[in-house]
């Protein structure tokens, strides 16, 4: 494990090596180990470290996401990060099903393990939430190269949890696709974006949100817009059709716009597995995830801390440069963590 | 009034049809029970089936692990419709079938039965409840999502009306509405709107001979209602639905015929407001309830059927159902309400109470129409629904709503009607289930393959074909000809048409407005969720064939009110699904719900499933839960069991929280789970 630590101490002495060993002994790093491993039977331990704020529980999601930075697996987690978005009613569920099963059981070439991260909106008052999407979602119980996970958005409207964005790369390390689903278009489409290496919106046809967002700017361009409901016929083809004009005014680049239907026969599941795997090659995945992992520290330190933590980094420039300075294949959470160090410094006295 | 005009009628009303709605184990032994109630007096029969029948799963389908036979019959081929049909002359009886996923199916095995039989299907007299969307609201033995389902309504209808003419193909359901907490309005409101939502559907298959045929089919649709306790406002609600199903015929639909505009309903009256505790005060809750749909003889019902005394303790045995027949009876020949026109005219409480309704009732349909119609009203109503039922419930929480013997008068003495060894219910022998299995085994094995294959090759290729096109009911009477099974012919359609889950309304409900037993709960859920690192989390599910999902809904929505991350799995979940949600979830406890009577099977079933994937965390069930089961569940290791006597969901949230602090006390600090 010792080979793709994230290094900086340059010396080794003893108490860092009991240090280690104590590291290999927790729960933390053993599961992130097994997720490393590809023990896709690791994942809900995992998930359930990620989400916990107990002191002792983040210590060990620490060690846990260290286990599954680049610098651990020696590159960039193998594993799709997709998001998908939409407004409610759109299809998603529908879509995701249908998606699930093409990729468990695809026509040809090998089938590949799924994580679906699905998210809900929380009760602002209660703080409560109901988390419905898993019974839209059809999957088979017996199989085990699938999990299905809802979390309630937490107290940020629209916004991830930063237990999922975390959650979304660890998972990454061992399953094929990490699909994350959120409810909304703009601000949660954005969101998403932050943490996904590619991002899908879906739209039904005849809805005009999406049109107006993109006209207005409000929602970044998202790589592939699906139109559901093609057995629509008509109406789904105009809203195609729609939006593509409005992408083509927009001068944007290479957003593929594409049909799906879901019910049976289902039409377009294997031409969007096809785009999402094209959009992925033709990615800079690296500096995707780089990007996302140093805005994650951001947000998660501002979240932390507040306006006042920046102002101790000297500013959100000045937090963003020492970033970048900072080891690529480090964590968000390690990120964080370096963050505060310099913060610390900055406030203890003279 | 002058001496020379009699308030009496020149001569005395005949009464209503008398049923019971029944079945059980198997078609022989029901229809054993079928004669002997029609011997005591019962004037038509009312077939009740069991979930894989409803649902079009047969007995060997995992699925109906636990179901056979439990709330109802187990129909899967002719012969078992022949067999519960035996010696009942099918000319001359008149039949309702509770069935509506399947109706198309059981009609044609009906329709196969009278063949056998030598009688013609132009003959025959009935009803098939066949109202998918109040499934979709409240009961939830739907097959099929919404638009091949109201095809095969329409297709139903067309048929019927001219090959079987006295039959009626649907009944509209405002019963499962009310079980589902609506409101007087709520219930006359969406049942008109599901009424248009089906004629529109029916005029449109018509095509052509729409103007021709509309007047018969709108004769022929019928209602099927519930009356509460409040028995006086429950007529009014009769008379309002009258008022408003004719002036949509005559408006919407051009109907000029009286005798077709008439409203036409069966009742059974309230089952959701009987009680647990104290049941034999049930008996005066049935009796002021069937009173609500005989009194006023301009809205007196066509048919009744009463539930029993103990139906919130179990299923009832024949005795208790004898019992309410009887109600019906004493009612209809030793008193004198058959006696006199409609008692009601010109009373303005009732005038009065019947205007308010119809005001309220106007301004929910037009929300409806708004939203597109009943059909894709559905979450709209649905949410409507558990919203009212919630607050509902919490009228009864508060004692703003008295429900004697349950939050007031509760003290009593020991029942002796609930005395004997199974505590005054029917149980199910267990070893019906492997006979169903053999016997469906048996059945396949006899049967002429090559015709089955080629009849159900039929069914889909018609199914997938354009809408008006071909009838379905037409394949659907072949199959049933050539010895097809339910779960064979529901599979072909779900093939073609796909399957479908129903909105769930929890997701749309409102948050509760924070009382302090709410803020307290909050209180304890937050200092709960301090220890565990995270939110509370909790899967609440049902599992087996049980569409009932009232109950399981209103824990749902008060658990996230009280602020716990809540997975809702919904209706029909196999003991599999259920531990592979609860591992990949990561809850910390898992709540489950069932009516049916499954429980026995279904519940260890549950735990061993958990078990076998590691899943260590407490299991509680809610449900009609006989007391004397209460001890085996918790011997499975069920950590807690909620009866319909536990109405205070509050109090079962605590009860909740402090077993999962317990749980987690035992297991240390953080209850993150071990996999």
């Amino acid at each position: 494990m010792s080979d793709g630590t994230p290094t900086g101490s340059g010396e080794r002495p003893t108490s860092a090596e009991s240090e280690d060993q104590q590291r290999e002994d927790s729960v933390g790093a053993a599961l992130g180990k097994r997720l490393r491993e590809r023990d896709l039977s690791a994942a809900p331990a995992a998930l359930n470290l990620l989400e916990s704020n107990t002191t002792a529980d983040r210590e060990q999601a620490a060690m846990l996401l260290r286990e599954v930075s680049p610098a651990a697996l020696g590159g960039e987690a193998q594993g799709h990060i997709v998001g998908v978005t939409g407004p409610p009613g759109a299809g998603k569920s529908t879509l995701l099903s249908a998606l699930l099963r093409a990729w468990r059981h695809p026509s040809d070439g090998e089938s590949k393990s799924v994580a679906m991260l699905a998210v809900d909106p929380s009760s602002k008052r209660s703080g409560g939430s109901l988390l419905g999407d898993r019974a839209r979602i059809d999957f088979d119980p017996a199989d085990r190269g699938v999990l299905i996970r809802s979390t309630a958005a937490g107290e940020r409207l629209g916004g991830l949890a930063a237990a999922t964005r975390a959650a979304a790369q660890a998972l990454a390390a061992a399953f094929d696709v990490v699909v994350i689903e959120t409810v909304g278009v703009g601000q949660a489409e954005t969101e998403v974006a932050d943490v996904a290496d590619t991002v899908v919106v879906v739209v039904q046809p005849g809805s005009g949100d999406v049109l107006q967002f993109l006209k207005s700017g409000i929602m970044e361009t998202p790589d592939v817009l699906v139109v559901t409901k093609a057995d629509l016929g008509q109406i789904a083809l105009a809203t195609r059709r729609d939006l593509s004009a409005a992408l083509r005014s927009l001068g944007t680049k290479a957003t593929r716009v594409l049909s799906v239907s879901s019910v049976p026969p289902p039409e377009g599941i294997d031409e969007l597995i096809d785009a999402l795997e094209e959009q992925r090659t033709g990615t800079d995945i690296a500096a995707r995830r780089l990007r996302a992992r140093r805005k994650g520290a951001l947000l998660d330190f501002t979240a932390e801390h507040g306006e006042r933590g920046l102002r101790a980094l000297g500013g959100r420039p000045a937090a963003e440069r020492l970033l970048e300075r900072e080891d690529v294949g480090l964590d968000t959470q390690a990120l964080v963590l370096s963050l505060e160090r310099v913060a610390e410094r900055a406030d203890s006295p003279r | 009034m002058s001496s020379d005009q009699s308030p009496r009628l020149p001569e005395r009303d005949r009464p209503w049809m008398m049923r019971t709605y029944a079945g059980h184990s198997t078609a022989k032994a029901s229809n054993e029970l079928y004669r002997r109630n029609i011997a005591k007096g019962q004037t038509g029969l009312s077939v009740a089936f069991d979930l894989p029948t409803q649902t079009g799963y047969d007995p060997d389908d995992e699925l109906a692990r636990g179901e056979v036979g439990k709330v109802g019959v187990p129909v899967v081929h002719r012969g078992d419709m022949a067999a519960l049909m035996d010696g009942i002359p099918l000319g001359e009886m008149n039949t309702s079938m509770t069935i509506n996923a399947t109706a198309a199916w059981l009609l044609a095995l009906y329709i196969v039965a009278a063949e056998d039989q030598g009688v013609e299907q132009r003959s025959l007299q009935g009803t098939t409840q066949n109202d998918i969307i109040k499934e979709f609201l409240a009961r939830g033995t739907y097959a099929f999502p919404p638009a091949p389902s109201m095809r095969l309504i329409a297709d139903m209808i067309a048929y019927t009306v001219e090959h079987v003419p006295k039959w009626n193909p649907i009944n509209i359901c405002s019963y499962h509405l009310q079980e589902a907490g609506a409101t007087p309005v709520q219930e006359i409101a969406y049942a008109m709107s599901n009424a248009i939502a089906v004629l529109d559907a029916a005029r449109e298959r018509l095509g052509d001979r729409a103007d021709e045929l509309m007047d018969d089919v709108f004769g022929r649709i019928s209602f099927f209602v519930n009356a509460g306790v409040r028995f006086v406002e429950e007529h009014a609600k009769l008379r309002a639905m009258g008022i408003l199903w004719e002036e949509l015929g005559r408006e919407r639909y051009g109907v000029s015929d009286e005798r077709r505009l008439r409203f036409r309903y069966g009742v059974q009256v309230n089952s959701l407001g009987l009680t647990e505790a104290q049941p034999e005060n049930n008996v005066q809750r049935i009796v002021l309830e069937a009173l609500a749909v005989t009194l006023g003889r301009d809205a007196r019902a066509r048919a009744i059927q009463l539930p029993a005394w103990n139906e919130a303790l179990g299923l009832p045995r024949p005795w208790d159902q004898q019992w309410s027949l009887r109600i019906q009876q004493v009612l209809a020949y030793e008193t004198d309400i058959l006696e006199y026109p409609d008692i009601f005219e010109g009373s303005k409480v009732m005038d009065g109470l019947v205007a308010e309704l119809l005001a309220g009732a106007r301004e929910e349909m037009a929300i409806v129409s708004e939203h597109g119609g009943a059909v894709e009203a559905v979450p709209y109503m649905k949410a409507a629904l558990v919203d009212s039922h919630r607050a509902r419930i919490q009228r009864i929480e508060s004692g703003e709503q008295v429900v004697v013997g349950q939050n007031r008068f509760t003290e009593t003495e020991v029942s002796p009607l609930t005395d004997d060894a199974e505590g005054g219910i029917l149980v199910v022998d267990p070893a019906v289930e492997a006979e169903q299995i053999e016997s469906v085994r048996r059945w396949r094995a006899a049967r002429d393959q090559q015709a089955v294959d080629a009849a159900l090759a039929e069914l889909a290729r018609v199914a997938a074909g354009e809408q008006n096109h071909e009838n379905l009911m037409v394949p659907t009477i072949a199959a049933a000809r050539a010895g097809a099974t339910t779960g064979e012919w529901a599979h072909t359609l779900r093939e073609v048409f796909g399957s479908y889950r129903a909105p769930t309304g929890v997701g749309e409900a409102s948050a509760a407005p924070a009382d302090n037993e709410l803020s307290q709960l909050r209180e304890e859920v937050a200092g709960l969720a301090e220890k565990l690192g995270r939110r509370p989390k909790i899967l609440v599910g049902k599992p087996g064939l049980d569409g009932h999902s009232n109950g399981a809904e209103q824990i749902a929505v008060r658990a996230r009110d009280a602020g716990m991350d809540v997975v809702y799995e919904g209706i029909r979940l196999t003991p599999a699904q259920i531990a592979a949600s609860a591992l990949q979830e990561g809850v910390h406890v898992i709540g489950l719900s069932i009516l049916s009577g499954s429980h026995r099977e279904l519940i260890p079933a549950v735990i061993g499933a958990l078990r076998d994937a590691e899943v260590d965390v407490p299991v509680v069930v809610g449900g009609i839960i006989p007391e004397q089961d209460v001890a085996q569940l918790k011997q499975a290791g069920v950590a807690a069991v909620y009866t319909p006597k536990d109405f205070d969901i509050s109090r079962i949230m605590h009860d909740i929280v402090g077993i999962v602090g317990a749980e987690c006390n035992g297991h240390g600090p953080s209850a993150n789970g071990s996999a």
